[in-house]
């Protein structure tokens, strides 16, 4: 490399650091040097090998315990996942052998079934999500940041919009499981409370929204043009259907 | 910034701190693993350095006085990892250096060079860098740190953010296309 530039100026153009005029210089040099254009191409190379290689190293959960254990002691005691399991477990039987009974058994107990499970897990979602460092992957308040962020962690593309000028600023996005499945959950702000939106493709039809409360929290679910929704928070009940409404508008 | 070091610290926080701690600082529990596993190059080192820099944190909180939360952590990450790569440099240099870091025997060049894998080749590249040189491209290509935050996160000059990345990359692009070449690299 025989441009000095190309040791200097092209990284702080690069990373974006330069100001506008800065940029705007850099770029008519750009133009004609071989080997700045050169250089960064290899930059463009090595940053998207570096994106596509999740480098990031994932905490521990041991170590995060660890941690927040001396550094946040007063945390609620979360419910063992496992016990939680062989409830729904358990649940998921008694269903198994309603559908050997009658059908119009089973088409009123699988959605009885279905919901308290999914109730109980969303909620679940919802309170872990409110530990430390556990809210949000993906901090930003604009959509067309979250949304991209999704992409190529989940088999499918969640719809992301912000409502701040509806009263719910959404906040970031992360991944969760429910149900057995990496979900989309975004993260809105409702005055002082916060709400989790869980989305997933579903084969189902549309279904109007239900909702009910369990442990003080607020959740209502429905499906609508093959995604399924679950929104939870312990904002009020009417909160979560107007933000249901502005989700399905 | 202010010295996170400096002062005394408290080993609890009343309940104001407490709550601006967990909401400023702990969400970056994630990002102090991240550099101090880089810094480091063992996970099981970082768990134990991160850990001291957490507490410390947490005992220095009442101290900081807003800002950049993320930074003013980091720093006190990094800080925890260069005192513990000092203590530890001769043990290591002995033991680590050749074997569990620098490729396990049979391992030979070629096989490392047509190795497929890129994130296994981007590893070993990446820790045959220098610390200094390895911390910069961690903070602005893994954290999204600007050129602003690694300066105090690194307690140098703007302008130094920029050659030290310019001469980090580098000698990454040169790692990667020649892995064995870089075994020389030198500690610190």
């Amino acid at each position: 490399m025989s441009c000095e530039q190309t040791e200097t100026v092209l990284h702080g153009y690069f990373d974006n650091e330069l100001d506008a005029l800065g940029a705007a210089e850099f770029e008519r040099h750009l133009a004609q040097c071989f080997d700045c254009t050169e250089a960064l191409q290899g930059l463009k190379a090595l940053r998207s090998s570096i994106g596509v290689s999740q480098l990031y190293e994932k905490t521990p959960a041991a170590f995060r315990k660890k941690v927040l254990s001396e550094v946040s002691p007063r945390r609620p005691v979360t419910i063992a996942p496992a016990r939680r399991n062989w409830r729904w477990l358990a649940v998921a039987a008694t269903l198994l052998l309603l559908a050997y009974g009658t059908w119009r058994i089973v088409s009123f107990g699988r959605a009885d079934g279905y919901e308290t499970r999914l109730a109980a897990e969303v909620i679940d979602a919802h309170l872990r999500s409110l530990q430390p460092g556990h809210l949000i992957d993906v901090v930003s308040t604009d959509q067309h940041t979250v949304k991209p962020w999704f992409d190529g962690k989940l088999d499918f593309s969640p719809p992301v919009r912000d409502f701040a000028d509806q009263g719910f600023p959404l906040q970031g996005g992360r991944l969760d499981v429910v149900d057995n499945r990496a979900v989309a959950a975004l993260v809105y702000g409702r005055r002082k409370h916060l709400v989790n939106v869980f989305i997933w493709p579903t084969n189902e039809r549309d279904t109007a929204p239900r909702s009910g409360s369990r442990q003080g929290y607020q959740w209502v679910e429905w499906r609508k043009s093959g995604m399924e929704f679950c929104a939870v928070s312990d904002s009020a009940a009417s909160d979560l259907g107007e933000l249901q409404h502005l989700i399905d508008r | 910034m202010s010295n996170p070091v400096q002062g005394k610290g408290s080993d609890v926080l009343d309940s104001q701190d407490q709550v601006r701690f967990e909401a400023l600082v702990l969400p970056h529990l994630d990002a102090a693993f991240n550099l101090a596993r880089w810094l480091l190059r063992s996970g099981a080192d970082a768990e134990d350095v991160a850990q001291e820099a957490m507490l410390r944190s947490y005992r220095f909180f009442p101290a900081f006085h807003g800002g950049d939360a993320r930074a003013w952590l980091l720093q006190i990450v990094r800080n925890t990892c260069y005192s513990w790569l000092d203590k530890n440099r001769r043990v290591r240099e002995m033991t680590e250096f050749n074997e569990e870091v620098h490729g396990t025997p049979g391992a030979t060049p070629e096989a490392l060079a047509i190795e497929g894998d890129n994130r296994e080749r981007l590893t070993r590249a990446l820790e045959s860098l220098p610390p200094r040189y390895r911390e910069v491209i961690v903070l602005r290509e893994l954290e999204g740190c600007s050129y602003k935050e690694i300066a105090s996160i690194a307690e140098v000059p703007i302008g130094t953010v920029m050659s030290t990345l310019a001469r980090a990359r580098r000698q990454l692009q040169a790692a990667l296309s020649h892995p064995a070449r870089e075994e020389a690299a030198h500690e610190l």
